[in-house]
């Protein structure tokens, strides 16, 4: 079956089976970025946004997607870049495989709470695992970046 | 120290984090082959047939490989990335008639897409003789039952291992007469503790891509920490030269020792080479939890003898260490638990390390950070904290009554001389940051929830005595940039940054001239690999000792040019001048000028081992609070200090140390490991396997007490298995600061937490 | 591994109904339960197309739609207002944001899974459902309903006099539960309590002891079973433990 959505602000059109999962869609599409970590949809690493929520990828069939707007970190490198400077500055992204998807995830918390309390954020991304980091540098990147645009609100 | 020391980005880091397909699978070709297992149902089976014909018959499937496509006669290998000869035994065949844990592979099958290959997998008709599997591990040795039976079972090396015993290895150490001098101490504790299977769980699971190459050349990219072992593994399962093979890596989605084992890059390997075409294998999630490299499951007896003021006069630790089906890191692991524990106490007069190691029906354990180092200090360390509670001694107090100081002599760790230590540094920063004083033992909190403290020591090694080896090679190019060539892998830990860090600092040039070239065996420096904490402290030391030797080339070139005497030259990063500062050529004419008409390389390769494994030291102390009615326990505060010698990046070295310190909460708390009656794992999946969220963490503080380390590059030790071991006995001992009860088991659950209480409360 | 032979979005809930009687077709609702079965689908019915992704408030109800996600339940004000935040406190443990933008309020009650958070949680209000062929119905009856080729459309939670209190004791923070309990007090005293994760689906218990007797006798009503997450010993425990603490916040 064909489907037509929006990916990463553009429309493309895609032939899918009906068991196409959007993972798979994306990734073959070119979205490198959206990784896969279990099989049991509770580790975080394949977060995209259908129509601006977070999603994970694995557990959505692509033919859901049908005339929608699906968002990766490959339409997102500006707010990925500046966002995860301040991760890198702590040396938290680490071997970088759940990057993308909590990247991602963490985005749409700051979308949807322009400034969150340490309980809010970890509530927020309890659903984006990491095994390198302990969370901990993950914390003081996000703090340090929040903290950050404030200033530069309060500058502008 | 302009570069050494200092908190940089990691080089690939804006990569990672905006997402750049660096990984294995964003690299391999889409229209490879996809590689699948079929995998056994039972424990213990004799494959008494095996059909394929139908799966063959799939559209789109390429090749089935069964046992009868192996010379069962044919010798075998194991999977462990050591140095040869290994000390894990040759037990392996690629496809072996006998299967010997639920998970060991059947037949290795490949087809053009996952769909196809699936589809044929349950098309293949197996009919097994299946035998009495061997599950629990206390009753392996001496068993009837015998896991490897088979004639053409090898050990390489004396490890005490009898493959007619279920034994992959035996021995027993010591120094002075445990017994009389336990005989005659105050007080004895004498305990049994068991640690499980944990899973390393590194986000990115175990995948490999395999092609054949211009040169008609095996050419394996594998998401591993071990190119050149890799190299040698593939070599003995396959039966090929290892000239035909080269081995590399990409990024990493990280290791933790998981990936020191060549997991999965034999069945690949298999089928580019029978085929000649490409091809992938990428497990599933559930492939990594049960059918992959866990950590050795062990249980320790401890005998632990103090006089009355708590000084420990003897050790006495027997481990009984569950290595599965094969027995990869079987004979290595075990020896950590005690040589790893025992020094911590330097005022020990006597002790004895006895082990074994023993082949049961469970999955293959391998190497996981720590390397039963974790599972020794768990035991040790929780007796020395229950010693503390029987003589009422503050277990801080104790602790710097006893520990092992900088310049003596560490018997039960091979007689090395403890050449840098700040552990009694790490002891009191952790008591004040923690507030121990005030903390310790407990308090009940008005809300009826409890909070307590708990503390353990711990240390590990850096690299493996006179057997690890680092390389590096260094060149000069135009423009005066510098490539540094490793063999050491970088699975998200950032040697790569720090390596070039080092060379910096040595080279007095800005990290972003240094670039790095990665593990491949074509091109990289002979190295061990990145395991045995051994990348910073031997690799690091090469590094620096090439950078020197590059100087001296340069300033050699810079001599003929300036047509002075080579002597009189000094290096400034830059620049070569005279020493007067009269003369001078600048790097990049330097580098111009090898590269026109010239004879000499300006290029250097070192390669390095040490007589002298450096402990790094840690002490932790955690924090809990306990819902006593429901169990539900949260590690609220962890304090930690370490002595890693000069942290490199301080960066990196904490959050190497707060993801260690997070695994070993999750193996304290949450990461159980079990086995059904057929001898299946029930924690198959992140969903029953429970790391640790970042809901279920308070905060983990780590700071440096840095002793240093002479061997070491510009003092450095090693930071990246000594981070996870002070959680489980700190844990431990808290829970039981808590409770009154004392678990000798981990993980340590809510539920028995809470059925402790209610029993205790019954009384 | 499930495969898809078609993917139907259904326009109408007759097709769904129509669809959905051959054995080979299924239902779809957030996909994450199912998406691990290992089972062929013929048609992959999807409801999505049917404006069932919305929460009706009025004076006397709330009709939520079986498409609703559990982050909608979870952000509803008029829903967290009505139930003390017990409808936020029963769904926000549940593995993460991005898995609560998925699933749905109607495969949570429809599975009537042994381990429902959201099961729970209604089953302690004065909860119907709705049913496409066989209208309405008690959720307490549902439970207790064998799987059928209906269509479940929407629950509709009955407005009372009640407050509310969600408890749940999980292994790990985003694990599934290992007990969960839902209080409902009405205006006059009177307790209802739903109790879940047994690690059967959840089962409603009305006591009418005295308050501090209510524990135990909640404890006696209940059966509790084991499995990886907690024996029926340690959830028997629970049982009182929650029953305690929910009454405790309720008398308050």
């Amino acid at each position: 079956m064909t489907i037509q959505f929006t990916l990463n602000h553009k429309k493309v059109s895609a032939e899918i089976s009906p068991d196409t999962v959007l993972y798979d869609l994306v990734r073959s599409l070119g979205c490198a970025s959206v990784k896969c970590g279990c099989e049991t949809s509770n580790c975080g690493l394949c977060t995209v946004f259908l129509d601006d929520v977070p999603v994970l990828s694995c557990s959505v069939l692509a033919a859901r997607a049908d005339g929608r707007c699906v968002t990766t970190l490959e339409g997102l490198q500006q707010e990925a870049a500046e966002f995860g400077a301040f991760i890198a500055d702590q040396g938290a992204e680490q071997c970088g495989f759940c990057n993308p998807g909590f990247i991602m995830n963490a985005l749409a918390l700051f979308r949807q709470n322009p400034d969150p309390g340490e309980d809010e954020i970890k509530e927020y991304l309890a659903g984006n695992l990491c095994r390198c980091s302990g969370y901990e540098g993950q914390l003081r990147g996000i703090q340090n970046f929040l903290a950050w645009k404030k200033q530069k609100e309060v500058a502008q | 120290m302009k570069t050494v020391n200092q908190s940089v980005r990691k080089k690939d880091a804006m990569q990672l984090v905006t997402g750049q397909p660096v990984y294995l699978d964003d690299i391999a070709p889409k229209d490879c082959l996809t590689v699948k297992l079929l995998r056994s149902p039972h424990a213990n089976a004799i494959i008494q047939s095996i059909d394929t014909s139908r799966a063959m018959l799939v559209p789109g499937m390429e090749a089935v490989f069964t046992w009868q496509d192996v010379d069962q006669n044919g010798r075998r290998y194991t999977q462990a990335g050591q140095t040869y000869p290994e000390p894990s035994p040759y037990d392996r065949l690629v496809l072996d008639r006998h299967v010997r844990f639920v998970g060991d592979v059947v037949a290795i099958l490949a087809g053009k897409d996952e769909k196809t290959v699936e589809k044929a997998m349950k098309l293949i008709k197996v009919e097994y003789e299946v035998l009495e599997p061997v599950l629990d591990f206390r009753t392996a040795k001496d068993n009837p039952v015998l896991v490897h039976p088979e004639n053409n079972w090898e050990s390489l090396c004396p490890v005490g291992a009898d493959n007619k015993r279920n034994l992959c290895a035996h021995e027993e150490t010591g120094s002075g007469d445990v017994d009389a001098v336990l005989q005659g101490c105050d007080v004895v504790i004498d305990r049994v503790y068991h640690t499980k299977a944990c899973q390393q769980a590194m986000m990115e699971t175990f995948r490999t891509y395999c092609s054949i190459d211009a040169y008609g050349r095996l050419n394996v990219l594998s998401s591993t920490q071990i190119v050149f072992h890799c190299r040698r593994i593939l070599a003995n399962a396959l039966h090929i030269p290892k000239s035909m093979i080269r081995v590399s890596k990409p990024r990493i989605g990280g290791g933790f020792g998981a990936k020191q084992t060549s997991v999965c890059e034999v069945y690949p390997a298999f089928v580019t080479w029978m085929t000649k075409k490409p091809s992938k294998l990428i497990f599933t999630r559930r492939e990594s939890m049960t059918a992959s490299t866990p950590r050795h499951e062990m249980e320790m007896h401890v005998r632990l003898g103090a006089d009355k003021n708590g000084i420990v006069k003897a050790i006495d630790l027997y481990t009984l260490s569950n290595t599965g089906a094969y027995g990869e890191h079987g004979p290595t692991t075990v020896g950590l638990s005690g040589h790893k524990s025992i020094p911590l106490y330097g005022k020990a007069e006597a002790f004895r390390f006895t082990y074994d190691v023993v082949y049961t029906n469970h999955m293959s354990a391998g190497a996981y950070r720590g390397y039963g180092a974790t599972q020794g200090l768990f035991a040790v360390e929780s007796a020395v904290n229950e010693l503390a509670a029987k003589l009422n001694i503050d277990p801080i107090a104790l602790r710097l009554r006893n520990i092992v100081k900088e310049g003596e002599v560490m018997p039960a760790y091979y007689n090395q001389l403890n050449t840098s230590c700040a552990l009694d540094r790490c002891i009191e920063n952790v008591k004040r940051r923690i507030d121990w004083d005030n903390k310790y033992p407990m308090r009940v909190l008005p809300n009826g929830k409890i909070r307590s403290v708990g503390m353990g020591m711990a240390m590990q090694g850096s690299g493996i005595t006179s057997v690890d080896v680092g390389s590096a090679a260094l060149k000069i190019n135009d423009d005066g940039f510098y490539t540094l060539r490793i063999g050491a892998a970088d699975m998200g830990t950032g040697c790569d940054t720090i390596l070039a860090q080092i060379a910096a600092e040595v080279l007095e040039c800005p990290l972003e001239n240094i670039t790095v070239l990665a593990a491949d065996t074509d091109s990289s420096p002979y190295d061990s690999g990145s395991y045995a904490s051994s990348t910073t402290y031997v690799t690091g030391k090469a590094v620096e000792m090439c950078a020197k030797q590059l100087i001296e080339k340069l300033c050699e070139q810079a001599a003929q040019m300036l047509g002075v005497h080579a002597d009189t030259l000094q290096f400034a990063g830059d620049r070569v001048e005279t020493a007067d500062g009269q003369k001078s050529v600048s790097l990049t004419e330097i580098a111009v000028a090898g590269q026109c008409g010239a004879n000499t390389a300006l290029e250097a390769a070192v390669t390095h081992s040490s007589e002298l494994s450096p402990p790094p030291f840690m002490v932790g102390a955690a924090e809990l609070e306990i819902d006593p009615e429901t169990g539900e326990t949260q590690v609220i505060d962890f304090v930690s200090a370490v002595d890693c010698g000069t942290p490199v990046n301080p960066n990196l070295a904490r959050v190497q140390a707060e993801g260690g310190i997070l695994q070993g909460i999750g193996m304290a708390l949450t990461e159980n490991v079990t086995y059904n009656a057929k001898g299946e794992p029930i924690e198959s999946s992140l969903m029953q396997y429970k790391i640790p969220t970042r809901a279920d963490i308070g905060h983990i503080r780590v700071e440096f007490e840095s002793s240093y380390e002479e061997s070491g590059p510009f003092g450095a030790k090693s930071i990246g298995e000594v981070v996870i071991n002070t959680p489980l006995p700190a844990i431990a001992d808290a829970v039981a600061n808590a409770t009154g009860h004392r678990f000798y088991e981990l993980p340590i659950t809510p539920e028995q937490i809470a059925m402790a209480c209610l029993h205790r409360d019954a009384k | 591994m499930m495969t898809i032979r078609e993917y139907k979005k259904t326009e109408s809930l007759e097709e769904a109904y129509q669809l959905n009687q051959k054995k080979a077709n299924r239902i779809i609702g957030g996909m994450l339960w199912l998406k691990m079965e290992k089972i062929n689908v013929g048609t992959a019915i999807d409801l999505s197309g049917l404006g069932l992704d919305t929460i009706e408030e009025t004076e006397q109800e709330f009709r939520i739609g079986a498409m609703v996600t559990l982050r909608m339940l979870e952000q509803h004000p008029g829903f967290h207002a009505y139930t003390n935040g017990a409808a936020r406190e029963a769904v926000r443990h549940i593995v993460g944001v991005q898995f609560r933008n998925l699933a749905t309020v109607g495969g949570s009650v429809y599975g009537r899974f042994g381990f429902s958070d959201v099961l729970t949680l209604l089953l302690a209000m004065q909860t119907d459902v709705e049913l496409y062929k066989g209208g309405i119905v008690p959720l307490a009856e549902f439970v207790k309903m064998p799987y059928d080729r209906d269509i479940l459309v929407r629950i509709i939670v009955h407005k009372e006099k009640a407050a509310f209190c969600y408890r749940s004791v999980r292994p790990t923070k985003t694990d599934f539960p290992a007990l969960t309990c839902c209080a409902a007090r009405t205006e006059d005293g009177q307790y209802r309590f739903a109790v879940g994760a047994r690690p059967m689906p959840a089962v409603l218990v009305c006591p009418t002891c005295a308050v501090q007797d209510m524990p135990a006798a909640v404890q006696q009503a209940v059966t509790t079973g084991s499995n990886i997450r907690g024996s029926a010993a340690y959830r028997r425990h629970l049982t009182g433990v929650l029953v305690k603490r929910c009454i405790e916040q309720l008398e308050q």
